[in-house]
């Protein structure tokens, strides 16, 4: 399966081109999409659709609004003053933005890592156990956050301090906090925002490792704006550049190997092989 | 630089424009000498600024600390049993010398208000004091001249009050924190000022605290700025600020004391002193100083709040919490010790403030402790302004020692704010 | 405060959705390769809860994301937009008040809109209500304590910007808060026992009054240069530093730097310090109540007693005093005349803030 947009109106498919309207085919799938901020328009266009239980990898260079869209897939843009999309976001055949949908089960059901390590100011347990708790959890709360802190490789770390402060942790533990705190909710996906670029390479590598591993069992979308890890990571990638006005544009969505060896578009060639951005 | 000077030394020749050599020498030199003495006058200014704190608390220690001279009706030397003192007498002994020196009618009121079977030693001793011995301050003398002057203070007393005590008296002491009023200097007190204070000050909080976080909240969390009813009550509250302390006193006045009448009297309970019921009550007061450390909690509470990074507020949400999960959960703990501190200055502003509760109705004389919300009240400051306001010096030297336990009580509150604030500091960065 | 945060936790879960609808994270098949197809990709059935979707093709909705009613959140949402309602309120009852009582004074037959601003006496005892002796006495006031307050406080300002180095400023700068933190009775007191006795002894106590109101005038100068201090030092450090250095740079002395670079450019923010003093000035009232005299006098000597406005106000109403008397009216009128002077100068100050922010930004 191949999405490569090439101009915005010119949607060019290849043979297992889904259904547009695409139930359950994709974990999420973006149709028309624009971003607006006020008057200016961030990104334009975005056809695409994010293969269930893969590792999704946007790429492109800076302020091609790469975040922007990542944020899209959980309405997180909704708490941006002046932010407004356009368009649709299909999740399980519905469109998050549709009148009735709540935000904020959107969220629990789409789970989100960010650039910087943002544990709460609280403890290790409490930081991932908030979470199931205000959603409901009602089950064994001990083994739950354990087993999440397994799930994101932390657990032998941490789990003789789990009442200490999360801020005494390192960067990358924090980081991989971050992620048992954000599966211990058990999202579908999860979006991952440059999720290891405040970190050392060793960190980096660990974090590379747990998306891996996380990725048997969730779709995860992450923005990077290190080719490498993108090549390293994922099973597909999607280029973003920005056109002439600064807004974001979907360039190529596809294999990322094929990305990397043989793109089909000529500006997805010169940013790989840094002639571009 | 260097190429500056080469020009001008190639320039100078033909004339050049700017000065160089030993003139312009001459010139920095000159300006460098109005630098230094514009630098000294900016000293002066912050010097003075200290000057006049340390002249403010010179003033205040140097009256509440000093000879005073005492004539006594009777000298209590004379009211001595046997060559016991009047100060170690036994309860009955004292009863007797009262009994004999006040008249009989006096006796029965007394009994009246509290039977002498049930009043204390101390009680009857002061009795005697107030009624028999009957001191009377003749003049009193500031700190400064009693410790420096001391033999001239002596002299004039001599010469002026001749047969009269002089001794150094303390006017700030445990009596007098723990007195209630008293139209006598030598034996009023303030407890009945500081627990007015108190009972104030926890209606303000009450009110004030709650109302001013939650528009903090509303205004930070919820509030479309470009909405013009958001925009308003932001103008609004910046305006407020400003508005000066006796208005709020006459909004009160009209609002609390005369229109919520029935309320403020406690009426509607059936409490309160129904003989005097009108508005003008503790708890009157303590929501017009409500009212006027409302914008300060609010400002205060908003750059609290704007200060939580947005990174925690994204971490919530991402979880799928609800706005008001992520402000009970993230946002005001983290905001929490900026809120307190804020909250607590304006406390110390409201404890200090005078001008509204005089509009308000404060009581001009008042012995009785306040009860509750619904009692007639007075504060400290208020205190402070009626003493200060009273011709005889004693009067002076009594508002001084109340203005030191109000710069203690504030110095106190402020250094707790301090204290809290890194407690709570502390507590979050362990936790 | 646990407690409280319990029951609302609990409160707000029964709004959610329930908890129970774990999500079965091996429904899904795994797919193998890029060649997604529909059938590989199976739409998760469970947990479908009869909606039907038009265009689900694949199976419906794992999960219900409609929107559920939070009443919770809308009635917290409510109360927190009523706090913030109260200062309007506030606002509102505070010209309701004053207009109200201040057209039932100027509706008595004693006194009318000439009269108050036109007479230059005010004995409500005979019916006398001209504004004058009290403005007078509260612009003198205010005067003495700008000539005070405005120098110094901007020399401080100055010198803890330009000139003291970061640990002079951390001593000195918590002094003057004390300085502002002090209760203004207190300042009053300073105003009658320490401020009066130095005039009279320095200019002979013929001519200084016991009460008078350059002693009053001159600390509320005391009082408010903290307030003038503080606002411009703010405005001063916020002038960027590359235009110090731009002026060291053409071999600008120190002083040069701070007064013909750095004052101008911050000064807006000066100049809205200077303006929110005097309205400090103006509203200032126990100093002037202690120290400046009981009786409206119609005076331009700083050393003989006068009231001013906030003076009579409180002396006034410290009276017993009958609702709906004239005296009661009269002193809203004040009231409701230092309100309106007050806001101006205020909503002045905030004025040229705002219109003059971007200079250095």
């Amino acid at each position: 399966m191949t999405i490569a947009i090439d101009r915005p109106s010119q949607l060019k498919t290849e043979t297992n081109q889904p259904s547009p309207n695409g139930t359950g085919r994709f974990a999420i799938e973006a149709g028309a999409m624009h971003v607006y901020y006020g008057d200016f328009c961030a990104v334009r266009d975005v056809q695409l659709g994010v293969p269930a239980n893969k590792i999704t990898a946007i790429i492109g260079p800076s302020g091609c609004g790469k975040s922007t869209v990542l944020r899209c897939f959980n309405r997180m843009n909704d708490l941006i003053p002046g932010a407004r999309i356009e368009g649709e976001v299909l999740f399980q055949g519905q469109n998050i933005y549709d009148d009735n949908v709540d935000p904020v089960e959107v969220r629990r059901r789409i789970g989100m890592v960010f650039q910087k390590p943002n544990p709460f100011p609280k403890t290790i347990y409490e930081n991932v156990a908030w979470g199931t708790r205000i959603n409901g959890f009602r089950g064994d709360m001990d083994e739950m956050v354990e087993r999440a802190l397994r799930s994101a490789a932390l657990w032998d770390e941490v789990k003789d301090k789990l009442q200490q402060s999360a801020l005494g942790l390192s960067g990358g533990q924090q980081q991989r906090l971050c992620i048992a705190r954000a599966i211990a909710v058990e999202p579908e996906i999860i979006l991952m925002d440059e999720p290891a670029s405040a970190l050392d390479p060793i960190a980096t590598l660990r974090i590379e490792d747990l998306m891996k591993e996380l990725s048997e069992k969730y779709t995860i979308i992450v923005v990077t704006h290190n080719m490498q890890q993108a090549a390293r990571i994922s099973d597909f990638t999607a280029f973003f550049s920005v056109d002439d006005r600064r807004t974001g544009v979907l360039i190529e969505f596809d294999d990322t190997e094929k990305i990397f060896t043989n793109p089909s578009q000529k500006s997805t060639e010169d940013y790989i092989t840094g002639r571009f951005g | 630089m260097m190429a500056l000077h080469q020009q001008q030394a190639v320039s100078e020749p033909t004339g050049g424009l700017m000065p160089s050599g030993p003139t312009y020498h001459r010139q920095v030199e000159a300006r460098q000498r109005r630098g230094r003495i514009w630098a000294i006058i900016f000293q002066a200014a912050l010097v003075s600024g200290v000057i006049a704190l340390c002249a403010l608390i010179f003033n205040i220690v140097n009256q509440s600390f000093g000879y005073v001279a005492i004539v006594n009706n009777i000298d209590p030397a004379e009211l001595a049993v046997d060559g016991t003192p009047l100060n170690a007498l036994p309860k009955e002994q004292l009863v007797e010398i009262l009994e004999a020196n006040v008249s009989a009618g006096l006796m029965r009121r007394y009994a009246h208000d509290v039977p002498f079977a049930e009043r204390s030693r101390e009680d009857i001793h002061g009795l005697i004091l107030e009624r028999v011995v009957e001191p009377q301050v003749q003049a009193t003398w500031g700190l400064f001249d009693s410790v420096f002057a001391r033999g001239s203070v002596m002299a004039e007393a001599e010469e002026r009050f001749p047969g009269s005590d002089v001794y150094f008296r303390s006017w700030l002491t445990t009596s007098f924190i723990s007195n209630s009023q008293s139209s006598e200097p030598l034996r009023a007190g303030v407890r009945t000022a500081i627990l007015g204070s108190l009972w104030v000050v926890a209606i303000t909080i009450l009110f004030s605290f709650p109302i001013g976080v939650g528009a903090a909240i509303y205004l930070e969390e919820y509030a479309h700025r470009e909405r013009p009813l958001n925009r308003l009550i932001q103008t609004n509250i910046n305006n407020l600020a400003g508005v000066p302390s006796i208005i709020y006193g006459m909004l009160g006045l009209a609002i609390f004391v005369r229109v919520l009448e029935a309320f403020t009297s406690g009426a509607f309970l059936g409490v309160g002193d129904q003989s005097t019921a009108n508005g003008r009550t503790i708890i009157s007061a303590g929501m017009t100083l409500g009212l006027l450390i409302l914008p300060l909690i609010i400002i205060n509470g908003q750059e609290a709040i704007r200060a939580v990074p947005s990174s925690l507020r994204q971490a919530g949400f991402g979880l799928g919490a609800t706005h008001w999960q992520v402000i009970w959960h993230h946002v005001l703990p983290s905001a929490m010790p900026g809120i307190l501190t804020g909250t607590i200055l304006a406390i110390s502003r409201a404890i200090g403030e005078t001008a509204p509760l005089v509009v308000v109705g404060a009581s001009t004389f008042i012995a009785l402790d306040p009860s509750g919300p619904f009692s007639k009240f007075t504060v400290l400051p208020i205190q402070i302004y009626q003493w200060t306001s009273r011709p005889q010096d004693e009067f002076r030297n009594l508002a001084a020692a109340a203005i030191l336990v109000l710069l203690i009580l504030l110095l106190t509150l402020n250094a707790s704010a301090v204290l809290l604030r890194n407690q709570f500091n502390r507590r979050q960065a362990n936790a | 405060m646990d407690r409280l945060n319990r029951e609302l936790e609990s409160t707000l879960c029964l709004l959610l959705p329930d908890g129970e609808q774990g999500v079965n994270m091996t429904q899904s098949a795994p797919v193998a390769h890029a060649a997604v197809s529909a059938e590989s990709m199976q739409g998760p059935v469970a947990g479908v809860d009869g909606q039907a979707d038009a265009d689900a093709v694949g199976g419906g909705p794992k999960h219900d994301l409609r929107r559920k009613p939070r009443v919770g959140e809308s009635f917290i949402q409510g109360f927190l937009f009523l706090c913030g309602a109260v200062s309007v309120l506030t606002t509102v009852g505070i010209v309701i008040v004053l207009g109200r009582e201040t057209l039932l004074f100027f509706a008595s037959e004693e006194v009318n809109l000439l009269k108050f601003f036109g007479g230059t006496e005010w004995q409500p005892a005979i019916g006398r209500f001209g504004i004058w002796p009290l403005v007078t006495a509260t612009l003198m006031a205010s005067l003495i304590a700008m000539a005070v307050a405005l120098p110094v406080g901007l020399c401080i300002a100055i010198y803890l910007s330009e000139y003291a180095a970061q640990r002079t400023r951390s001593i000195l700068k918590p002094i003057l808060e004390v300085l502002a933190g002090v209760p203004t009775v207190v300042y009053g007191y300073f105003a009658l026992t320490f401020m009066t006795p130095l005039l009279r002894g320095m200019l002979g106590r013929d001519l200084v009054e016991i009460y008078n109101t350059a002693s009053a005038g001159i600390v509320i100068g005391i009082l408010v240069i903290p307030l003038v201090s503080s606002m411009s030092d703010d405005a001063l450090t916020a002038v960027p530093n590359s235009l110090r250095q731009a002026s060291y740079g053409l071999g600008a002395t120190r002083l040069e730097t701070a007064l013909r670079i750095v004052l101008p450019a911050a000064l807006s923010g000066v100049a809205a310090a200077f303006i929110v003093a005097i309205s400090r000035a103006i509203g200032e009232t126990m100093i002037v109540a202690i120290a400046a005299g009981a009786g409206p006098n119609f005076t331009f000597s700083p050393f003989r007693a006068a009231e001013t406005m906030t003076g009579h106000i409180v002396r006034i109403s410290g009276g017993d005093l009958s609702y709906d008397s004239i005296d009661y009216n009269s002193i809203f009128a004040i009231g409701l005349l230092l309100f309106l002077l007050t806001l101006s100068l205020n909503i002045l100050s905030q004025w040229i803030v705002r219109r003059f922010r971007e200079e250095y930004e």
